[in-house]
């Protein structure tokens, strides 16, 4: 079962693909680009489309999704972290 | 799918261009002319009234726009016949020429001088007559160059990077080929990929074009914002669906124009595209503005990719929508034409969903109603520039 998908294996998140994750959960992965496998530990409640973090990451560095950056950490993400507009925020506007 | 010989059933009209809906608009030119067109949709069977908000007072290129819009709309190859409805007959006149250039039937009335019932009536007479024309026109078999393709995708999440919004693209890269005309737009809703999709223009003026197209939208942006687009752009419903930045929802908007084709010109909104290939179309994010651009464009029929469930129609060019969240497709199963949540399971590989949504647009191309004409989604949302005097 695939409960997360990664674009591309540069990316630090994945996006959660089913509903119901709850933290402690063991996530299997799937990375499209290569189509290999990765896995991660939850360790937040995450919703169906939210991303899960893969890395972790410290104020002011920059996410990449798509292979591309997609906007800066405001506050520290471990590992597992739900990343949204709580802790992730553009760069552009 | 071998595409070398496909085919689609349309409605060859007067100017050599193919539609496959068949169309009789009664087309309001401004907001006080919406009562009597809809009068006349109710007095006459199978004619579609496109009442809207503007067309008083607006000014230099605002107005163009709006005339575009309307001359667009009634030119479109899904339209037979066009009934124009105004408060007076120059503005009126001015529609009508201008939809007359296509050489279908055209008919324009002014209320002043005359009143609603007065008008009401004369353009139901000529309503009913149109009507009973376009019903003896008989579809033909043309070649899938024949056929515009508009997308434009709505309420996206991140599923629609991952799976919808990949699955036109697979599909835009296999017509591409087949000289098919294709569009997309949304200007800054390109805002982080914008160097991808300049990356992929065809020469250095379309390049240019829209480097200056897209940076024009970011001032508009810039000097309007508050603090900045939150909830905005991305939306709320965005943000539910859990797409965090511009930049993020950029990259999965761009999955749509796939991995092969070029970038072959930029069209201003509204703008009819002169020859085929994939055109940028210069245009607002807002999923009816946008479609309604397309539409006066000269489309016929549209791809629109969804995430959390955006319910959106056109009365006159076929919306077909496909979603890849799972949640969505249990939840609004009425809405979705083409489900690919398959892709994020393994179960539907891209190439299969490509042909998937492939299949169902020809399908609907040759007929079929899609989910948002069943269910009587008609939304006509013209773009405005700026206040009217």
């Amino acid at each position: 079962m695939i409960h997360f998908v990664v674009h591309e294996e540069s990316d630090g998140v994945g996006v959660v693909v089913v509903e119901g994750i709850k933290a402690g959960q063991h996530l299997a992965g799937w990375i499209m680009e290569d189509d290999k496998d990765v896995e991660v530990v939850a360790r937040n409640d995450i919703p169906i489309g939210h991303k899960v973090a893969l890395r972790d990451y410290r104020e002011g560095d920059t996410v990449i999704k798509y292979g591309v950056d997609i906007g800066k950490v405001v506050k520290p993400i471990a590992k597992g972290e739900h990343v949204h507009v709580h802790n992730l925020k553009t760069k552009r506007w | 799918m071998n595409l070398s010989n496909a085919t689609f059933w349309g409605y060859k009209r007067e100017n050599g261009r193919i539609g496959v809906r068949n169309h009789v608009i009664i087309l309001p030119v401004d907001d006080l002319s919406n009562a009597a067109a809809q009068a006349v949709e109710h007095n006459v069977k199978g004619t579609i009234a496109l009442p809207h908000p503007y067309g008083r007072l607006q000014f230099g290129a605002d107005l163009e726009l709006h005339f575009r819009t309307l001359i667009g709309t009634g030119s479109n190859p899904n339209v037979a016949a066009v009934v124009v409805i105004g408060i007076e007959e120059g503005w009126t006149g001015r529609v009508v020429e201008g939809i007359k250039k296509t050489g279908k039937p055209v008919v324009g009335f002014g209320i002043e001088l005359h009143g609603d019932h007065d008008t009401i009536m004369r353009a139901s007479r000529a309503a009913r007559e149109f009507v009973q024309s376009a019903s003896e026109l008989r579809r033909e078999e043309r070649p899938l160059k024949d056929l515009w393709v508009s997308t434009k995708c709505g309420e996206s999440d991140t599923t629609s990077g991952c799976g919808a919004n990949p699955t036109v693209g697979n599909a835009f890269d296999k017509i591409y080929p087949h000289g098919v005309t294709l569009v997309f737009g949304e200007t800054t809703e390109l805002t982080g990929g914008e160097h991808l999709v300049a990356a992929r223009c065809r020469n250095e003026e379309v390049k240019k074009k829209f480097q200056f197209v897209f940076d024009r939208y970011q001032e508009v942006i810039n000097r309007h914002k508050t603090s900045d687009l939150s909830e905005s752009q991305p939306t709320k419903g965005n943000i539910a669906g859990g797409l965090t930045t511009i930049e993020e929802k950029a990259l999965g908007n761009i999955q749509k124009i796939g991995r092969k084709c070029m970038v072959d010109g930029v069209l201003d909104k509204a703008e009819a595209p002169t020859h085929p290939g994939l055109w940028f179309m210069d245009s607002s994010s807002a999923a009816a503005e946008m479609v309604t651009l397309c539409a006066a464009a000269g489309y016929v029929v549209h791809f629109f990719p969804t995430g959390q469930g955006n319910v959106i129609g056109n009365p006159i060019l076929p919306v077909i929508k496909l979603c890849a969240n799972p949640r969505t497709v249990r939840t609004m199963s009425e809405h979705i034409d083409v489900d690919v949540s398959g892709l994020l399971r393994k179960e539907l590989t891209p190439d299969q969903a490509g042909d998937k949504l492939l299949e169902c647009m020809f399908r609907t191309a040759n007929g079929r109603l899609t989910a948002a004409e069943a269910l009587g989604h008609r939304e006509f949302v013209l773009t405005r520039l700026y206040e009217s005097a």
